[in-house]
């Protein structure tokens, strides 16, 4: 394992060296979100140490990375200008939703480009972060794997930049137990390989149990597509154009009229979903996070996705479904998403509740502890990597404020206090552990921009000028 | 100055359509991973040619990668009579991610004006800004004033025709001068018009360090233009008296090079 390491400035805790990292701030994951905080926060000179526990960037889009959950023939569903850093574009030679390996190149030149390489520490894994009594934190860290001993450092911050979509959300159906037939995550499915001439039914209409059933309806014997409500199905063009540019060429229009808008073009383009056999949506459009496919109708239409129920339960050789019928598979896939893990801080730290939701300023900023920001916790209707590019712009600029201005700072927080736990989100999106970071990407990065404005270094000399 | 704005609504639902553009490089013998890369743009009607007759080749030998872009519509890049200053931004911006380190914009006349929006869009090591015209009507009156009949049809959605006397000093001989002049085509009739209009760049992202340089007897660019952007970018212009306003072609092309990279090696301040 490699660390930093500072032998003149040792401290104690428990019987255990802590070695003094000052004025350096710590970033927990090389992902997306993890590397934007990196170059945001040497940007803003700050000295960084990032700990990444596998050996390369990209988190998520690594799939070689053992928890990564994207599978071969992943595609984005957020078209490019939606997709990239907002002051790193994608090549104009890609197309409009590139392969899952170019957001991986793209990261990689993304690390390479911002130097950001030399201030990640990789196979290195965070065990614990703990309060080191002042606003300061105890970082403490071993090899990937648990090879090695642990080591303690002392940051001044820390961002968690760790990703939510890799601790798989396991359904919980009776009778699972004695169905022979296989059963998985879908974060372990990596190939159509897996699905050759079986018979699978696939479990969750997220954009994972979509892209599944689509391959799956050209690989396997038999698919059925298991949904517990009916759904938007957004196509990836709608008048020639990618779906979600058409949509913010309206994002001055009021959410109600953007609402109907949406709903009349699927109308008129799609047609009536329940013709297919889908349930009718029991909700408005942006209501549930939205489902980016154009094939799943399309193979709905061929026959070679059937659609079904609810799952009520499994039998020794059979799916019981919500309507009585039973199917038999032989592979069933659990698209069911995924929950957030931090398994390296206690629970209290992020405010969460019992069932392990955080509740955060912007889903960034505990109101308890004002030098720990959470990085990338979003689940936007759009591409994340402009949210958390800003996001983490805030971070920096908070953390800069802090150390100049302890007054303005002060007032930042009391006032961003009252916004914990706040939502960002007009539509009245659907209660579900999927939903807890569901933010529009119009609502969010406004109130961003209300917060960078409000942060702003050219604010602070102006303010403090008129003083 | 205002704030980053982030809200791109534009830039989102409606992305600058790709065009095939024309890059030129110069690669010094000994790679330096100290010294940044260099993206040279160039003003209006001119291409990445008017940087490879000297400056592209003396900034590798002094060990900096150069590489110079015709943004679409120019040189050698892919016609595009509708372009906007938009997409000229969009077109440096593109080079300059596909470098492999952070580089350094470089612009000249219109094309600092160019890079002046780019640096809002791409988080440059530095920015430099040469003899920039940053347009709005004082540059039209001062371009009448000098050289009416190649001025007066751009106005109007025409083309615009900037003489010898304006763009090179006396010392640069006749038949060079001729031959540059007619090398010099000219920006689309929108991107004029946007330049007349003077819409301000947005703010750098990043905060890069960024330099004026000028000389006092540049016929496009008045002195007053000059301080104006500098102050803006909280500086002073650096000045070559007795210079025209294309210092890359001029004779004594060689001072306000080095006098970049001098500053470039000194890290910006
Ligand atoms: C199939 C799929 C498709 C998607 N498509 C899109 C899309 O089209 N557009 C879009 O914007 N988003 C998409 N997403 C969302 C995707 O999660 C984000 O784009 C992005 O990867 C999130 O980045 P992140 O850095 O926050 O998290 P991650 O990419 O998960 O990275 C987290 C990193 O932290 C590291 N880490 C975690 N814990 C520790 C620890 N304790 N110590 C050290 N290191 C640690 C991990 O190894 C990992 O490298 C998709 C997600 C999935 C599952
Ligand atoms: N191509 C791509 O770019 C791509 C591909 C895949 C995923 N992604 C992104 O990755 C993230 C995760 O997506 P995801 O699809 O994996 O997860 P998800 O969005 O959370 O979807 C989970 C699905 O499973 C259902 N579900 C959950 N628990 C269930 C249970 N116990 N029984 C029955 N159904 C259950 C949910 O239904 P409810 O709606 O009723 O809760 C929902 O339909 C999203 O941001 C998504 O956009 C992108």
């Amino acid at each position: 394992m490699s660390t930093p390491t500072d032998p003149s400035s040792t401290l104690w805790r428990d019987g255990r060296p802590v070695y003094d990292r000052r004025d350096t701030v710590c970033v927990i994951g090389a992902g997306p979100s993890g590397l934007a905080a990196v170059k945001n926060l040497r940007e803003h000179g700050f000295g960084v140490d990032c700990y990444e526990r596998e050996t390369g960037v990209g988190g998520a889009w690594n799939w070689r990375h053992d928890r990564s959950p994207v599978y071969a023939g992943t595609h984005l569903i957020s078209s490019k200008p939606f997709t990239q850093f907002p002051d790193f574009p994608m090549p104009d030679t890609w197309p409009d939703y590139p392969h899952h390996s170019q957001l991986l190149s793209y990261l990689e030149r993304y690390a390479d480009h911002f130097g950001l390489r030399p201030h990640v520490w990789f196979g290195t894994e965070v065990v614990r972060v703990e309060p080191a009594g002042d606003t300061s934190w105890d970082v403490t860290t071993r090899s990937t794997g648990g090879y090695g001993s642990e080591r303690t450092h002392r940051y001044l911050a820390v961002v968690i930049a760790n990703g939510h979509n890799w601790a798989p959300k396991e359904p919980a159906f009776e009778g699972l137990d004695e169905f022979r037939g296989q059963t998985m995550h879908a974060s372990s499915y990596k190939d159509p390989k897996e699905l050759r001439g079986r018979r699978v039914l696939v479990v969750g209409g997220g954009n994972t149990g979509c892209d599944i059933a689509v391959e799956s309806a050209t690989a396997a014997s038999q698919t059925w597509h298991s949904t517990r409500r009916g759904y938007w199905y957004l196509p990836k063009y709608l008048l020639g154009r990618p779906a979600d540019q058409v949509n913010d060429g309206l994002a001055k229009l009021p959410l109600g009229l953007r609402q109907w808008l949406a709903a009349r073009t699927l109308r008129l383009t799609v047609g009536d979903q329940t013709r297919f056999g889908l349930p009718k949506p029991d909700h408005k459009v942006f209501e549930t996070h939205p489902i980016s496919n154009s094939q799943l109708i399309y193979h709905l239409g061929h026959g070679t996705i059937t659609p079904v129920p609810d799952v009520r339960r499994f039998h020794r050789g059979s799916v019981e479904l919500s309507d009585g019928r039973h199917v038999e598979p032989d592979l069933v896939v659990f698209a069911t998403g995924y929950l957030p893990r931090f398994e390296f801080l206690s629970p209290e730290i992020l405010g969460a509740d019992e069932h392990g939701r955080p509740t955060l300023y912007l889903h960034a900023f505990p109101r308890e502890h004002p030098t720990l920001a959470v990085a990338g916790l979003l689940q936007p209707d759009s591409g994340l990597f402009p949210l958390v590019h800003w996001q983490t712009v805030l971070i920096a600029r908070w953390l800069r404020l802090r150390d100049r201005d302890l007054e303005r700072a002060a007032a930042f927080w009391s006032r961003a206090s009252a916004d914990v736990g706040k939502r960002w989100n007009r539509a009245r999106v659907k209660d579900s552990t999927r939903h807890w970071f569901e933010v529009s990407h119009l609502d969010y990065l406004r109130a961003l921009q209300g917060a960078l404005d409000e942060l702003s270094p050219a604010t602070a000399v102006a303010s403090r000028s008129t003083r | 100055m205002s704030s980053v704005r982030i809200m791109r609504t534009r830039d989102w639902a409606s992305p600058v359509p790709p065009a095939r553009r024309e890059l030129l490089t110069a690669t010094p013998e000994v790679a330096d991973d100290t010294r940044p890369p260099v993206l040279f743009v160039p003003g209006f009607g001119h291409g990445a040619w008017a940087y490879a007759e000297h400056w592209l080749e003396h900034a590798a030998s002094r060990g900096f990668a150069a590489h110079a872009v015709s943004p679409r519509g120019h040189g050698s890049s892919e016609p595009a009579p509708k372009a906007t200053l938009r997409a000229y931004a969009h077109d440096v911006v593109q080079v300059a991610a596909g470098l492999p380190r952070q580089a350094v914009l470089v612009g000249h006349g219109a094309g600092a004006l160019v890079v002046a929006h780019a640096l809002a869009r791409y988080p440059a090591r530095a920015g430099v800004l040469a003899a920039p015209v940053f347009g709005g009507w004082a540059t039209l009156g001062l371009a009448l004033r000098r050289n009416l009949f190649g001025t007066l049809p751009a106005a109007f959605g025409g083309r615009l025709r900037l003489g010898r006397r304006q763009l090179f000093g006396r010392d640069l001989p006749e038949p060079l001068a001729r031959d540059y002049t007619r090398r010099i085509g000219h920006a689309s009739a929108r991107a004029q018009w946007e330049l007349l209009r003077a819409r301000a760049p947005e703010n750098p992202v990043g905060d890069p360090p960024v330099l004026v340089v000028g000389t006092p007897d540049d016929r496009v660019v008045p002195r007053s233009a000059l301080d104006k952007v500098a102050r803006r970018y909280g500086g002073a212009p650096l000045l070559f008296p007795g210079m025209g306003h294309d210092l890359m072609l001029d004779t004594r092309w060689q001072e306000p090079v080095d006098a970049i990279l001098d500053w470039l090696e000194k890290g910006g301040e």
